[in-house]
């Protein structure tokens, strides 16, 4: 399919995107071209003379899987891509927040195999095989993880683009061997930077969830 | 970023195969392993680091914790950060190794790291982390920037004219403490070499940080058997409470008996230009009481060749104190 096919299939359904946010807009436009597949790979043809993904083919590109909140994505990418510039920008999962990118704020953490790292710090293609989620796979707006509840009914943001980073790691952090105090807690969460100073209110959510305490406190 | 080509490697002969191409496994290689990419990828986005090939290390067989039976613990090389300072013999035996790692960096960065990259992880120094800055280990004869710049977190131990940058792993810190074997398999077979003499002074030639040739591959570390009775602790110095680098550290690990100390091993963090194993502070601690006036002559003499700079004489200070508190730590109640 072209990209100019897409544009047209996407008009086509104009009362649909009516509903749709600018985000969801601009991701579906992106999308154009992106490989997806949910079902095995084995029998699939070979992916070379498959359209045009939306970013310009680039010189030494390679073929790479991954395989991220359950869904498998098929790509073409340069090696350079960091996990964190191929979720945002070819995937167009722009939950995942690019701050610093040296792996310094956290702001870009994701779950490899259930365990938190800095996806601004890791090459995509060498994440091949591996269950990668990042928040758009943690809960959805009408089914939250219980950490995203209690981060909205504990307050713990302000800006909030620090947010999704802090999750994923209090998420991650929930099967860590991290004792029961507060101050535990922060030593556990002094990789996420929340320049706004949240902080209070962050360690409170995830003490809520921890304690239990999460669903009463939103009620 | 400069271009790369990325291959994999699954074993470690085809690793040390890959690697031998290289022209020097130093600052400027051309070929680089990449396992956690913690360091070298930071370094690669500012075009510190520009290697044409990478070849992917993750998936060597050598991410394995073995006690052996003669009391030794073996650690691969692709051991992650995370999993060893939760190892239970590690936080039972090696505490201070368990201690050290768990102050540095963050989860995220734990999550990743690996033993073998941890052992390799370049200095912090801000000029050798800028390309518009001279530094004579990123950039050998265009000079120290940092001797007459911002130095306050660089060395006072193991400095030359031509470099002061710190070593910045606490890690390493704790390694030197406990006299690990550093486990390397290269194009001429295997050999082994301690600690001690694994990282280089910069001297004249502050590029070359380590001993690794080309081809050369870190398999694992080996730890000898902990010693009977003995107490270790790690403790770090730094501008805030967490996820920072050190002003200064100690890792101690000392044996008690008699109202003496009968073995201690000390080495210093954030103030040396490798993992500083201070024989100095243990000669003047073994077979003395545990007292706070030995402790300090012990620190005076850790410090003694301490080279302050501009910005950095405090840490002289500092450092004698961390040492001086953690051997009290570590000696409390024994």
């Amino acid at each position: 399919m072209s990209d100019q096919n897409q544009k047209e299939s996407e008009l086509e359904g104009g009362a649909h995107f009516a509903k749709s946010t600018r985000r969801t807009f601009l991701s579906r436009l992106g999308m154009a071209g992106l490989l997806v597949s949910s079902g095995p790979m084995i029998g699939e043809p070979a992916r070379a003379e498959s359209p045009t993904p939306s970013t310009p083919e680039l010189e030494g590109a390679i073929p790479v899987t991954l395989r991220i909140n359950g869904k498998k994505y098929d790509l073409r990418i340069d090696p350079r891509t960091t996990l964190l510039d191929c979720l945002r920008e070819h995937l167009h999962l722009t939950g995942s927040k690019k701050g610093c990118d040296h792996g310094q704020c956290g702001a870009c953490t994701v779950h490899i195999n259930g365990r938190r790292v800095n996806s601004c710090l890791c090459f995509a293609a060498m994440y091949q095989g591996d269950e990668i989620t990042t928040i758009e796979g943690i809960g959805q707006l009408e089914n939250l993880h219980p950490m995203q509840e209690a981060f909205v009914s504990h307050d713990a943001y302000q800006c909030g683009y620090c947010t999704s980073g802090q999750i994923m790691s209090a998420v991650a952090m929930l099967k860590e061997p991290c004792g029961p105090e507060d101050a535990e807690v922060k030593e556990f969460m002094s990789g996420n930077i929340c320049r706004c100073g949240a902080y209070q209110n962050i360690v409170a959510a995830i003490q809520s969830v921890r304690q239990g305490t999460a669903k009463e406190k939103q009620a | 970023m400069k271009q790369f080509e990325l291959s994999r490697v699954d074993d470690p002969d085809q690793a040390v195969a890959a690697g031998a191409k290289a022209t020097t496994a130093q600052q400027g290689a051309d070929i680089r392993f990449i396992a956690g990419g913690t360091t070298l990828i930071d370094l690669m986005k500012l075009n510190v680091e520009t290697p044409r090939k990478l070849v992917d290390v993750n998936h060597l067989p050598l991410d394995k914790i073995d006690s052996l039976s003669d009391g030794r613990l073996t650690i691969g090389a692709m051991v992650r950060n995370s999993d060893l300072a939760y190892h239970p013999i590690v936080r039972k035996d090696y505490a201070v190794l368990s201690e050290a790692i768990l102050s540095g960096a963050s989860t995220q960065l734990r999550n990743m790291a690996t033993t073998a990259g941890n052992l390799l992880q370049r200095t912090r120094c801000m000029y050798f982390r800028d390309t518009a800055m001279p530094c004579n280990k990123r950039e050998p004869g265009s000079g120290c920037a940092a001797i007459t710049g911002v130095n306050r977190s660089l060395a006072i131990l193991g400095t030359s004219e031509h470099c002061i940058a710190t070593n910045p792993s606490d890690m390493n810190v704790a390694l030197a403490a406990l006299e690990a074997i550093i486990h390397i398999r290269g194009t001429k077979g295997e050999r082994s070499v301690s600690i001690s003499d694994f990282h280089l002074l910069p001297e004249n030639t502050p590029q070359r940080e380590t001993i690794l040739e080309p081809g050369d591959l870190i398999t694992h570390v080996m730890l000898p058997p902990p010693s009977p009775g003995s107490r270790s602790l790690y403790l770090k110095l730094r501008d805030r409470a967490s996820y920072e680098f050190a002003l200064a550290s100690a890792a101690v690990v000392v044996t008690v008996g008699n109202g003496k100390l009968t073995r201690v091993r000390v080495a210093l963090g954030g103030v040396g230009t490798k993992p500083w194993r201070s024989t100095e502070a243990e000669s003047e601690l073994t077979d003395q009481p545990a007292t706070p006036a030995v402790f300090q002559k012990a620190a005076d003499a850790a410090l003694r060749d301490a080279k302050p700079q501009s910005q950095n004489g405090f840490k002289v200070e500092l450092a004698k104190r961390c040492l001086v508190h953690a051997l009290k730590l570590a000696t409390q109640n024994a």
